[in-house]
């Protein structure tokens, strides 16, 4: 059992907090124009949480562990698809467009 | 691979992730931090993918290709429009994923490395309590969203009788519930832990009205940052802790702008129940005021004759789909030599950002696309003020009237312009129940009408 002794989690805290302020900073960064492709994004970044479902539904077998795991992964890969696309689509009309009635 | 391997390979992920956020600062930027967080993604399940104890590739490459294929159906065939409710549905399906995943560790911790079945480390257990209880609030809390912005729940505001103390108890209930649980380990604790949490996430968004949902939307985008996090620390990730944290950070300050450009504390948005009481007392004395009308020809009239017209559009133009012939009239004022500009108050909409997309989305470029900050300061010498499907963010009472309940709220300040066309279906109040002082002054003209057919005659009467 490596993990859990009382570091490991002073580690996680360490990044997390470091995280947030990162966060932070980014997002404000954001536009307000891009606040829905930055929902849609985070959406589908937070579903990375694919890796702990994977991890359950990765052994062989059946247990309930396993079930749990592969619902998880296609939950998550709903968002992972769905999330990614509807950034794509939304940020895809944010394209600069040719002025023609500039230019006669 | 070994495990400094595997930690390096999440860092990289981790990085991209970062690099996505950052790449939404300027639209020109946008696409390709879009492609970043795909190869984080990318990365971070290759990564999983080849840990020794991943085994069951056809089991997992399946659920990977049922999900994938309904997210990309979904999301192709999803409306702009209905661009919020999509949104909640996805957070909710994070907070369910959340709450499996939490469920297999606790069902196989040998896996995870964290104990073995009964004797799961104390640390592991809060953490895994409060990724699912997060989880959980998430997941409930989405659905009841998505039923009120696609409309099959009511929009309302839903209140009772000591609702805030109601939530309380629940709360310290689930408290207890967590202690139990990592005290005997026992999966009868776990599930009621998970349907309590289910439960209070429904209570919570209940009294939370429809004109409110950008700042619920973002706060559960938030939790479920948080619910990765609380996963994250279980599994002892770092990558899911560094994105949940990116996204928890994100919806929180999401939030906090929303709530600001309603002048009103986060606090009050998620006690709710606004909008429901003051409807009545509002109206009433405004009743003999006479209201100027107009139609279709007043207005391309008015408007051909302008020098400069800011638009500024509210939710009734996503709700009438208006957007299209919208852009129809600015392109046509254009070519007159008019200058056109679209004017967005931060909570025009049902989420973060919705009239920006709405109106990419009917080609509008997004330079002329401003924010109050930016171009608040350009109506007293602007000519006309066309407002479409905004009421309370153009009521000047949020000025002047400190009994108003919408008082102190950032507005838009389409009344110094020299002209306002109203264009509104009826003289109803807008969502705060408060009436607008605008549709009375000598300077504004009330187009009554549906959004889309009102601009679709003006493009008429303009050609």
């Amino acid at each position: 059992m490596e993990a859990h002794s009382s570091e490991v989690f002073v580690i996680g805290l360490t990044v997390f907090f470091l995280a947030c302020i990162i966060g932070y900073y980014v997002v404000w960064s954001v536009t307000p124009a891009l606040h829905s492709p930055l929902m849609g994004v985070t959406n589908a970044i937070s579903s990375v949480i694919i890796v702990g479902a994977i991890l359950a539904a990765g052994p062989l077998g059946h247990d309930s562990s396993k079930i749990f795991g592969i619902i998880g992964v296609v939950l998550a890969s709903i968002n992972i698809f769905g999330g990614f696309i509807v950034t794509y689509r939304m940020l895809s009309m944010f394209k600069k467009k040719p002025k023609k009635e500039q230019k006669d | 691979m070994s495990t400094n391997m595997v930690a390096v390979l999440y860092l990289i992920s981790a990085l991209m992730f970062i690099f996505a956020l950052r790449g939404l600062s300027h639209p020109e930027s946008s696409r390709l931090g879009n492609i970043f967080g795909i190869v984080g993604m990318v990365i971070a399940i290759i990564t999983t993918l080849m840990f020794k104890s991943v085994l069951s590739y056809t089991e997992i490459g399946a659920a990977i290709i049922v999900g994938g294929a309904i997210g990309t159906f979904i999301a192709l065939r999803i409306e702009m429009t209905a661009l919020p409710q999509l949104v909640a549905a996805f957070h909710s399906l994070v907070g369910i994923a959340a709450v499996f995943v939490a469920a297999a560790a606790f069902y196989d911790p040998a896996s995870f490395g964290i104990g073995t079945i009964g004797s799961i480390g104390t640390s592991s257990l809060i953490e895994m309590s409060i990724g699912t209880f997060i989880g959980a609030i998430t997941f409930s809390g989405s659905i009841l969203a998505f039923g009120k912005l696609q409309g099959t729940v009511s929009g309302k505001p839903i209140v009772f009788k000591f609702q805030h103390a109601i939530n309380a108890l629940i709360l310290l209930f689930i408290a207890f519930l967590i202690i139990i649980f990592c005290i005997n380990q026992s999966p009868s604790i776990f599930w009621t832990i998970v349907v309590v949490s289910i439960l209070l996430g429904f209570l919570v968004v209940i009294p939370i009205g429809g004109a409110d949902m950008p700042v619920v939307v973002s706060m559960l985008n938030s939790y479920s940052g948080w619910a990765a996090c609380g996963i994250g620390f279980t599994l002892s990730n770092n990558l899911l802790i560094i994105t949940g944290a990116l996204v928890g950070a994100s919806g929180a300050i999401l939030s906090y702008i929303m709530s600001k450009g309603m002048n009103r504390s986060i606090i009050s948005v998620v006690l709710g129940g606004f909008g429901g009481e003051q409807t009545a007392s509002a109206s009433g004395d405004n009743s003999d005021k006479i209201v100027k009308q107009g139609n279709a020809e007043d207005a391309a009239y008015i408007m051909k004759n302008a020098d400069s017209v800011i638009i500024v559009p509210g939710y009734g133009m996503a709700v009438a789909q208006a957007q299209h012939a919208l852009r129809e009239m600015g392109d046509i004022l254009k070519k007159e030599g008019i200058n056109v500009r679209y004017a967005i108050h931060p909570v025009a909409g049902r989420m973060p950002g919705h009239m920006n997309v709405l109106l990419a989305e009917a080609n509008v470029p997004y330079d002329e696309v401003l924010e109050l900050d930016e171009i608040n300061h350009d109506f007293p010498m602007t000519e006309v003020s066309f407002v479409i499907g905004a009421n309370d963010v153009t009521n000047p009472a949020a000025k002047t009237d400190e009994t108003s309940p919408i008082y102190g709220m950032p507005i838009l300040d389409v009344e110094k312009s020299q002209t306002v066309l109203f264009v509104k279906r009826s003289m109803a109040t807008g969502y705060s129940g408060v009436d607008n002082e605008l549709f009375y002054r000598d300077n504004t003209t009330m187009l009554f009408g549906d959004a889309k057919k009102m601009c679709e005659d003006i493009v008429k009467s303009l050609a």
